[in-house]
């Protein structure tokens, strides 16, 4: 090992180590920024590194990438909305499994060694079916293609018949690395894959599926690593690995379903049982809605993306400031998986101005419901079913719930009384101290903001 | 020895990583995914040394376009992120 390959491995070990403490800093809102900007400055570090290679003849290519990847990073950073946060990490998750598959099949010639041909293939298949599964991710949440589940008779069987074609044709191009038609079917069968993959889990499992994509998105890059023998892509690429496991886990665990069940049964698409909800369903106008308002001391609100739909949060915000004013308490109550993506109502509610210590956890928030005057219901469905709880045979049965019918009053913002995003009836709405306030969130709330006023 | 010796750092990272992200509050699950996402763009490292042989073969095109989209991940994943925190404040006073 030369010098400048030393100073280039020591680099390396350096910027794994500010991957690793600008991590650390992420588990505090007060020094998460500084966490990510340590992280980015690793990141820089890496690829000044890389840049110094000896086996770099010219930077051309090389200048020109990093220039139109940078531009379009940059202005996608700059322009995304915060309620399209979760379609931009969608894209952004295939467009790192595409990067990998490329670094893989461009490592075929300098490979040496079957375990470096394994990994190779490792890499082309995650990163190729993150890449396709990303997409349809993409299409699904920004709702290009429809978002329900897609389900044919026979879907397992096609898909085992997959799995099975990417195993025989990484197995032949192992022996036959010289033939490229193994590593083409094993590119083309990875992209169908990552297809076949997403189109079957509804729409309201997409915080599960974009979790594990993320998850994807690093365990190729850490094949790739491999394929290149590269210590800062497999360290780089298993912490996001590892991240993408947690986020899934937590995803899963509060939708008190398994892993499996999500990716396998097309949840979204079932038919909830005949069941009859009892009760009635009654409607309030904006007028009533405030002068019970007016009257409470403990309000509780609960967004979900119908907020982000609407684009309330900046209105909501105004209420919140308005009932604080006129002596209430007010906390936001967060379900683990209210959104499309897994914090996805912290970070709209944190570009309103609402302080992220006014946002409660579901298990902080559902043991001081009973004392809550009026729970507001902005847009979120699923998460406060009490048929969760309540009905046996509701396929959401034992999914923890933000419990907003103990307390007194339930206000529902609600467009229309369609079902909600997993299509399933919610027995809330038909509650003795329910009162459904209909029509366009953010308009609803600035109707109240003006009763106040 | 080469790839028990990649393994191992493949175990020691994953079991770091876990410890590190279980940490993380609920709050704080978005701009952790989206600055995850940019360090999943550390295939640009690998990216850039294919995309330099000047070989003008296929595997310095693959390369340059490796660079291309891992530096959308790095660049927009970080600045998103960055974005995203500047707007987590606590409660004054």
């Amino acid at each position: 090992m030369d010098a400048t390959q030393l100073l280039i491995q020591l680099a390396y070990v350096v910027s794994a180590a500010l991957f690793i403490y600008g991590l650390k800093l992420l588990g505090s809102a007060d020094s998460a920024r500084r966490g990510n900007m340590m992280s980015a400055v690793g990141m820089l570090l890496a690829i000044v590194a890389a840049l110094l290679d000896q086996g770099i003849i010219e930077y051309q290519w090389i200048l020109l990438g990093i220039v139109v990847g940078g531009v379009i990073g940059a202005a996608a950073a700059r322009l995304v909305q915060m309620t399209s946060m979760p379609e931009m990490v969608a894209l952004f998750n295939g467009f790192g499994g595409m990067a990998s598959l490329l670094v893989g099949a461009a490592a075929i010639s300098t490979a040496t060694g079957t375990f470096t041909l394994v990994t190779i293939v490792l890499s082309i298949l995650i990163g190729g079916l993150t890449f396709t599964g990303s997409l349809i991710a993409y299409g699904k949440l920004s709702e290009t293609i429809g978002s329900g589940a897609v389900l044919f008779r026979g879907q397992q069987i096609v898909n085992s018949l997959i799995v099975a074609g990417i195993l025989a044709s990484g197995v032949m191009f192992c022996l036959q690395p010289e033939n490229p038609q193994w590593l083409y079917l094993v590119i083309g069968l990875s992209l169908v894959f990552g297809v076949m993959a997403v189109i079957p889990i509804g729409g309201a499992d997409m915080p599960v599926v974009i979790s594990l994509l993320n998850s994807y998105s690093g365990l190729a890059a850490c094949a790739a690593g491999f394929a290149i023998n590269n210590n800062i892509l497999i360290v780089a690429g298993s912490l996001v690995g590892a991240a993408g496991i947690i986020l899934t886990q937590i995803m899963c665990k509060a939708m008190n379903r398994s892993l499996s069940n999500v990716l396998f049964s097309g949840f979204g698409s079932v038919s909830s049982g005949e069941e009859t909800v009892e009760g009635e369903i009654k409607p309030i106008s904006v007028e009533d809605a405030y002068y019970i308002l007016e009257a409470a001391s403990n309000v509780a609100i609960i967004p979900g993306y119908g907020m982000a739909v609407a684009q309330a949060q900046h209105v909501v915000k105004e209420l919140t400031e308005i009932l604080e004013r006129n002596g209430a308490e007010v906390n936001f109550g967060i379900h683990p998986v209210a959104g499309r993506m897994p914090g996805h109502m912290n970070v709209l509610l944190a570009e309103a101005d609402v302080p992220y210590d006014q946002l409660l956890e579901m298990d902080d928030i559902n043991p001081r419901m009973e004392n809550v005057d009026v729970a507001i219901v902005i847009g979120a469905n699923d998460v406060v079913n009490p048929a969760a709880r309540e009905s046996e045979s509701s396929p959401i049965y034992g999914m923890p719930v933000i419990n907003v019918d103990q307390a007194r009053t339930v206000f529902v913002l609600k467009r229309s009384m369609a079902s909600g995003f997993a299509g399933i009836e919610n027995p809330l709405f038909y509650k003795e101290n329910t009162r459904m306030l209909f029509g366009d969130a953010k308009e609803s709330i600035g109707g109240l903001v003006r009763e106040f006023a | 020895m080469e790839a028990v010796f990649l393994t191992f750092i493949l175990m020691l990272a994953i079991f770091l990583g876990f410890e590190l992200i279980n940490k993380v509050p609920a709050t704080l699950h978005t701009p952790l995914m989206s600055g995850a996402n940019a360090i999943s763009g550390i295939t640009v490292v690998g990216a850039i040394g294919l995309a330099g042989t000047g070989q003008q073969d296929m595997a310095n095109w693959l390369g340059a376009g490796a660079v291309a989209l891992a530096s959308i991940n790095v660049v927009g994943g970080y600045m998103v992120t960055d974005r995203m925190l500047a707007m987590f404040k606590k409660k004054e006073g």
